[in-house]
């Protein structure tokens, strides 16, 4: 059960909570002021959440009521029951084969290419390819000219044929699985993809399901079919799903089985189906229980039968197999700025040499016509003189600046964008592989969805953090329980005296519970006295409550000592698990449950209660409730909820002392940190009874408006309710979370916490978490009315700013400077934030949060959540990062710049909608901490570099076009400038991008605050852009004008030159980057000095053309030693500015990250014992 | 059925769910590569390095600067300049039409050895303000027909010198066309001095660029006469000066090999060159001269990098110098973890 259920549960307030799904269903809910805020807030939110769609028990409540709504016949889809030739005959419903594969051999070729060209970048090369193939224009070779956006299409398309090669093997793989499909009325195997929408489908246990059917029959008499739906949301219990009664008593193979069914659309919405079955004549509506889905997997049901309705690429599963999600790295918006600056240098260039062009043109215009390099004329023809390839001196300088874009089109560095995503893929390679983010317990590894924002996690200020399987495991356990107003809680864990807890025997076989929950020796001891007294017949009612209030579904399970069996409770909340294992321990033994009774072991004997009803749990009434016929024909409602909506319902006429102690225990209990859930039963009149019956009937057979139908039913006979008690449950934090949020609050990352629990809970796990100290001043805002915020916002303000500035710090660079400094934590709740939020007094809100060093939201619904998140994102520049394991973190997840999702507990809607998935909330330091920080370092001084080495190149070839008349002549071979980019320079950045570290893991732990350097853009921003064009201006003069004075009226050809150029940036871009490499290992430098070598190699290849005009130079001017001594003299006095800069700043102005390089090179040896300590405790994985 | 009974297939499924995660273990395979822990050497710019470097920069540098420059030094250059001497008084105001005249365009120089020159004394011929590297010539060319006498009428590229008279030029374009065609004859004391013209060009391209089958075939034949004709009897392997004139410079102001004199001259001796100065600069004020020069290790006369390698000698000394100079008035302990930003302020400011 995902998250949002269980926060609901327990505490959210009901309209605060609905609004998401109302998006999702229409469903109109009475809207209250306070939702019509909230609606128009997140408006377009709730539309983005369609996607995942809601889920948990609740969701069926609502689809019953879809169910209900009249399908329009043009929106509806017939399946003729055991017919698919009518089925199919005249709508081409999709057949069972799936294709996940992108391309078949013939369209690859067009569909790649089409998809490839999506990209800005593509365009851009193929417009100046396609301008190089005008004759007027053509620069370059045919050839050249194509080849670089032939390279990257190639390696593009190797790509995606390896990618789309391991898809069709799956697929066939896929189709080609059997089933047993219904044919002349008999079964038969058919391979899956053969199967048709309208055919009738037997699956056995353990088998997967081929399509989206619905259910006719199964091997349970009730009609129950279970199934694990692990392949489709990740959720590991049992699902039950029904087949209609009236289709139950069916057997496809001898009667002749027809009917309609009218259903809808295929949607992606896995929790939700509408449909209605016509079954000799009966008009039957169908629900998301009828339905099994295509993935899942029969369980614990020997055999089901169901007719296909949604088959093949129309089924939801395959509908909802969706990419990842697509976000932009901070740095890549950034980058793009300058990439801007780029293209206005890049037209600078160009309009230079155009307009030295038309000048040179202009005063050589008389002899333009007999010069001997230009010859305007020509007299080929006998008698005629024509000018040769000339058009005019305006054409020419518009032809001039044209040619000069072909000539610099490197200047844009689009071979970037291709390193970026080959050193992201590394990156991501790399940290999936990381050994410390790997998850023992679950068994996963970290994901890396989203792969375009790798460097982002090194520039995180804000944290979102759920709490509910983020902070905390989401394993409840069932702590203590206050019944009939006396506190079990004070007793100890006595688990020694009985080992093996709780257990009955059954034809002399041992069956106990798969896990023993903590007793309470004086419970226990009550429990066992059966009703003898007042208070032990309390406390059965309450834990049979426990043990039959629920939806849990026991499964035996085979132990390897043949007489002892297991019981395991699957169902979808963990909160009902934790409290059917604790009523099983105190001796209420839950064992069998179908749709119709349940039979549970109380003390031994064996009691079977039938189930008259069932109201499941839906977030409007927080509660759910069930009606038990006893043996003795009496009947009585056990209901279970949160306090708030237990405590509006209760007979406070009857108990009411019973009530105020209750409610005592219960916020002892949540300050303790417990989830608590209150429990209460009413027993019914025959009448009573008997009315309800007749009302459950109407409307579970309604037509229309079903749901509110129930929902009224249900909050009818859920009233007057005694009040029985209320039960802990405790949710352990999550391993290593306490020293996880100090590391992140140390290295100046603010963690907001936002929950859906009470603010006694939230507070309480906030202490054990490390998040509030006692150092902390708090500030709560619990406000109920607009004013009322705002003054306590006010107060806020003013009271952080004291204790912010007694201490005489202002917290505005970010850095935290601990001594002195009274901390301020900021403890607000939902019920305020809805006033807050989307009003002007955001801006106050923020101003206090900016204050606040923790801020702990609790009762938020999910598009709260995703409110907040916006707040912040909206007000500063700052990355935000979202972190959750549930459904109701999905929209916080999309909202903020890096959405990170546990893959944990819960269902897998979070990981679906997230850019990165781990195991585990303390991998959040190991990923932002060391990943992060080297991720971003690598890539902005990747980006930066790549600027430089293509602008470096430009200008050199800029600089010898002023010496060639501006007719954009090259001295450089043409495939030179082409391999520049491909082969001499782009190894080395990217093996650095991936491989560089400035820092190691263990510094970076240690000093958490070297994460600071992404926050403040230390390693990409505009300064270092600049001082990088700056000495690239430097770097190429050089480059290019020694050898112009050294060659100076010399013999010198052009060839010559230009491999001297050639060799000389080439060189000189490779040497610039080793000195900035800190870390050399093998890879690094056969990197670096491997293309320096490669470079050779192709010079000397394209010299051994004797076709090229080139032919032999390299030799030639390689025999004389002014070639050497320029080569030297040039890369010696290119580099020596940087270096000199480099040099003084890291003396002088050393920033944190060289300090710490510099403790890591020269303190190791003393230190490395305290650090390996500190390690340790921080990362518990075992290294090996 | 009741889910209670322990049906064999829920049992096999709950042990299969609990032994599975064991089995196949998801867990990252440890490797250095993996971890990003390959040894890796990671050099820091200490002073004494970086000072070290610099002094290292310098010690090789000053030599080599002083060893370049008095190479070019060494080398003895004698250079006349003379598109303008060599017009007749009465044309220096109209020299494009004397040069497109069929006036005699003979014209005599007198060169003194200043120095002692040692043999081989290189001839060159030094054009200024002609762009060989212009695009329009530099693509006027067709490399295949040179080299290959088969693909002789290959001319796509030579225009707007690809035919005459309806058939293709050998060699075709704009460079061959343009070919230099002033002569010089050099005599010393009355006596006829040898210039050797074979072995001016690269072996490579009369090897390989330039056919030995390929004959000079209606060259030019056109209506303007760009430069000098060729022998139409000797291959373009042979053809020394076309392929000198052929290998394009890479700079507006080149000079190229004419020939070698392959004698000593000595200081004082004066040197009388006859030249035909038919080659046509006049009409883009280009410059011509005529130089004799020696050559040394280093190739002609050029001070430029001898001086360069002394200034940056010079200033690396410098910077090795000043470095000493303020890390020894203002040290900074590497690695001192108190300079560390959050530690540099404790307590506030």
């Amino acid at each position: 059960m995902d998250s949002e259920s269980v926060e609901d549960f327990y505490s959210v307030g009901s309209a605060l909570s609905s609004s998401s799904r109302r998006s999702n269903f229409s469903i109109q809910s009475k809207a209250s002021v306070r939702n019509s805020i909230r609606e128009a807030s997140f408006g377009g939110l709730g539309s983005k959440s369609v996607r995942y769609g809601s889920h948990g028990a609740h969701s069926e409540t609502y689809s019953i009521s879809m169910s209900q709504k009249e399908i329009d016949d043009e929106d509806a889809r017939l399946v003729h029951i055991n017919d698919p030739v009518l089925t199919n005959e005249r709508f081409e419903f999709s057949g069972n084969s799936i294709r996940t594969g992108k391309y078949s051999i013939l369209t690859f070729l067009p569909r790649n290419l089409f998809e490839q060209f999506h990209r800005v970048a593509y365009i851009y090369f193929l417009v100046i390819a396609v301008l190089n193939q005008l004759p007027q224009l053509a620069v370059f070779g045919r050839g050249v000219s194509i080849l670089p956006l032939a390279f990257v299409l190639l390696v593009t398309a190797v790509k995606d044929v390896y990618e789309d090669h391991r898809r069709h093997r799956s697929d066939r793989i896929e189709n080609n699985r059997l089933a047993s499909v219904l044919v002349n009325d008999q079964f038969q195997q058919k391979k899956w993809k053969n199967i048709q929408v309208g055919e009738i489908i037997k699956i056995y246990a353990n088998e997967t399901i081929p399509c989206d059917m619905v259910l006719l029959s199964t091997s349970d008499p009730t009609g129950v079919a279970y199934v694990q739906t692990i392949n489709l949301d990740g959720e590991s219990n049992l699902k039950t799903r029904y087949a209609k009664q009236e289709t139950l008593i069916k057997i496809p193979e001898k009667d002749k089985l027809t009917g309609l069914i009218k259903c809808e659309k295929p949607n992606r919405n896995i929790y939700g189906f509408q449909a209605n079955m016509e079954v000799d004549g009966k008009r039957l509506s169908l629900g998301p229980s009828n339905i099994v889905l295509r993935g899942c997997e029969l369980k614990n049901t020997a055999w089901a039968v169901g007719v296909a309705v949604y088959a093949g690429r129309e089924t939801k599963a395959m509908l909802n197999s969706s990419g990842a999600p697509s976000k932009r790295s901070r740095l890549e918006t950034h980058m793009n700025l300058e990439i801007i600056f780029l293209s206005l240098f890049l037209i600078a260039l160009c309009t230079v040499v155009s307009v030295c062009a038309a000048v040179w043109l202009r005063s050589h215009r008389d002899e333009l016509d007999y010069l001997p390099f230009y010859r305007r004329k020509n007299f080929s023809k006998e008698g005629e003189e024509e000018n040769y390839n000339y058009s005019g001196w305006g054409l020419e300088i518009c032809f001039t600046f044209l040619m000069s874009v072909i000539v610099f089109q490197v200047m844009i560095p689009i071979s970037l964008y291709i390193s970026m995503e080959l050193v992201r893929v590394g990156q991501a390679y790399l940290m999936i592989l990381d050994t410390q983010m790997y998850d023992e317990s679950s068994n996963s590894r970290f994901q890396c969805r989203a792969l375009n924002i790798n460097e982002d996690l090194g520039q995180i200020k804000y944290v979102f953090s759920d709490k509910t399987g983020t902070l905390t495991a989401n394993k409840m356990e069932f702590q203590c329980a206050s019944i009939w107003g006396v506190d079990y809680s004070s007793g100890k864990s006595n688990s020694l005296d009985q080992k093996d807890g709780y257990f009955v025997k059954v034809d002399g076989k041992v069956l106990r519970p798969k896990m023993k929950a903590k007793t309470d020796p004086e419970l226990l001891q009550l429990s066992r006295n059966r009703k003898e007294t007042e208070e032990g017949s309390h406390v059965h009612d309450f834990f049979l409550a426990l043990a039959a209030c629920n939806t849990i579904v026991p499964l035996i399970i085979d132990t390897p000592d043949p007489t002892v069996k297991l019981i395991d409770y699957q169902g979808e909340s963990p909160d009902e698990q934790a409290l059917v294992y604790a009523a099983a321990s105190y001796g209420f033994m839950l064992i069998e449950r179908t749709s119709g009774h349940i039979m549970i072991d109380v003390q031994g004997e064996r009691q079977r209660f039938n189930v008259l009803g069932l109201h499941e749990f839906d977030s409007d009434r927080k509660r759910m409730s069930v009606i038990l016929g006893f043996s003795d024909k009496s009947v009585k409602v056990f209901v279970k909820g949160a306090d708030t909506s237990m405590f509006s319902v209760a007979d406070r006429s009857m108990n009411i002392n019973v009530i105020r102690t209750t409610e005592a225990h219960l916020y002892s209990y949540s300050s303790l940190g417990l989830r608590t859930l209150v429990v209460g039963m009413r027993e019914l009149s025959t009448s009573e009874f008997k009315e309800w019956h007749s009302a459950f009937e109407i409307a579970s057979t309604a037509l229309m408006g079903r749901a509110s139908l129930l929902l009224k039913v249900a909050s009818n006979i859920e009233n007057n309710l005694c009040i029985l008690g209320t039960s802990g449950i405790e949710d352990k934090l999550q391993q290593g979370v306490p020293e996880a949020i100090e590391s992140l609050r140390t290295a100046g990352i603010k963690v907001w916490v936002l929950t859906g629990d009470k603010q006694e809970t939230a507070i309480s796990i906030g202490n054990s978490s490390k998040l509030l100290t006692s150092k902390m001043t708090q500030i709560v805002i619990n406000r109920k009315s607009k004013d009322s915020c705002r003054k306590s916002l006010e107060d806020g303000i003013i009271m952080s700013k004291k204790l912010t500035t007694i201490s005489g710090i202002t917290n505005d660079t970010g850095r935290m400077s601990g001594a002195g400094l009274t901390p301020v934590a900021l403890i607000i709740d939902g019920t305020s934030l809805v006033y807050i939020l989307d009003s002007e007094l955001e801006e106050s809100l923020f101003q206090l949060a900016s204050n606040c060093s923790v801020v702990l939201c609790c009762r938020v619904a999910p598009l709260q959540k995703a409110g907040i998140v916006a707040l912040v994102k909206k007000r500063t520049a700052d990355m935000t990062l979202a972190i959750g394991d549930g459904a109701n973190d999905v929209s916080m997840i999309q909202m903020a710049d890096v959405g990170v999702g546990i893959s944990g507990q819960e269902g897998r809607q979070a990981v679906m909608a997230s850019d990165f998935a781990m195991g585990q909330f303390r991998f959040l330091v190991p990923l932002l901490l060391v990943h992060g920080h080297w991720n971003y370092q690598r890539m902005g001084y990747m980006i930066l570099y790549n600027f430089y080495r293509n602008a470096v190149f430009v200008l050199v070839l800029f600089w010898y076009v002023l010496f060639t008349c501006f007719t954009l002549t090259t001295a450089i071979t043409e495939w030179s400038s082409v391999l520049y980019s491909i082969i001499y320079t782009s190894l080395p950045t990217i093996v650095v991008g991936i491989l560089d570290k400035d820092l190691s893991r263990r510094t970076l732990l240690k000093y958490p605050q070297l994460y600071g350097t992404g926050q403040r853009h230390e390693c990409y921003n505009k300064k270092l852009f600049w001082i990088t064009m700056i000495d690239t201006f430097w770097q190429s003069a050089v480059a290019f004008f020694i050898p112009l004075i050294a060659y100076w009226g010399s013999t010198i050809d052009a060839s010559s030159i230009g491999d001297l150029w050639t060799l000389a940036v080439v060189i000189l871009v490779n040497l610039h980057l080793a000195m900035d490499v800190v870390r050399w290992n093998w890879l690094t430098h056969a990197a670096i000095w491997g293309s320096i070598i490669a470079t050779l190699i192709c010079v000397i290849v394209i010299d051994s053309l004797s076709f090229l005009v080139g032919y032999w130079a390299i030799f030639e001017i390689a025999k004389t030693g002014l070639f050497w001594l320029c080569l030297l003299a040039i890369i010696v006095a290119a580099l020596i500015p940087r270096f000199v800069a480099k040099f003084l700043y890291q003396l002088y102005v050393p920033s944190d990250v060289q300090i710490a390089r510099e403790i890591e090179k020269f303190r190791t040896q003393t230190e490395s014992i305290a650090v390996g300590r500190e390690m340790n405790s921080l990362l518990d994985t075992p290294r090996r | 059925m009741s889910s209670y009974t322990p049906s064999s297939s829920a049992g096999g499924v709950g042990s299969a769910d609990s032994a599975a995660p064991r089995r196949n273990s998801k867990r990252p395979k440890y490797s250095k590569f993996t971890q990003q822990e390959l040894p890796a050497c990671k050099p820091i710019l200490t002073p004494r390095w970086v000072i070290s470097a610099f002094m290292l920069v310098s010690i090789v540098f000053i030599p080599i600067g002083v060893v370049s420059l008095l190479a070019s030094r060494d080398v003895v250059e004698i250079i006349d300049r003379y598109e303008t001497e060599c017009v007749p008084q009465n044309f220096r105001n109209n020299r494009v039409s004397f040069i497109q005249s069929d006036a005699n365009k003979t014209c005599t120089r007198r060169l003194t050895v200043t120095k002692h020159m040692k043999q081989p004394i290189y001839v060159y011929y030094q054009l200024d303000n002609f762009y060989q590297n212009h695009r329009r010539y530099v693509k006027s060319r067709s490399d295949s027909q040179l080299r290959d006498n088969s693909s002789w009428n290959d001319v796509s590229s030579c225009k707007p010198e690809d035919d005459s008279n309806g058939l293709p030029i050998v060699p075709c374009g704009l460079i061959a066309w343009s070919l230099f065609n002033d002569t010089y004859n050099f005599s010393l004391n009355n006596q006829q001095l040898a210039v050797n013209k074979r072995e001016i060009s690269w072996k490579s391209d009369r090897d390989h660029k330039f056919g030995n089958d390929v004959l000079p075939r209606n060259f030019q034949n056109g209506t303007l006469k760009g430069g000098k004709s060729l022998d139409p009897t000797v291959p373009l392997s042979q053809q020394e000066d076309l392929i000198v004139w052929m290998r394009t410079a890479a700079l507006p102001t080149f000079r190229k090999l004419y020939g070698k004199i392959e004698r000593d001259l000595q200081p004082n001796e004066v040197i009388h060159v006859t030249l035909e100065n038919n080659y046509n600069t006049y009409s883009f004020n280009g410059k011509k001269k005529l130089v004799l020069s020696t050559t040394s290790w280093l190739g002609g006369k050029n001070d430029f990098l001898g001086i360069a390698y002394l200034t940056i000698g010079g200033l690396c000394f410098f910077l090795a110098l000043s470095f000493t100079v303020v890390y020894l008035v203002k040290p900074r302990r590497l690695g001192d973890p108190s300079y560390l930003s959050w530690n540099r302020n404790p307590g506030g400011h």
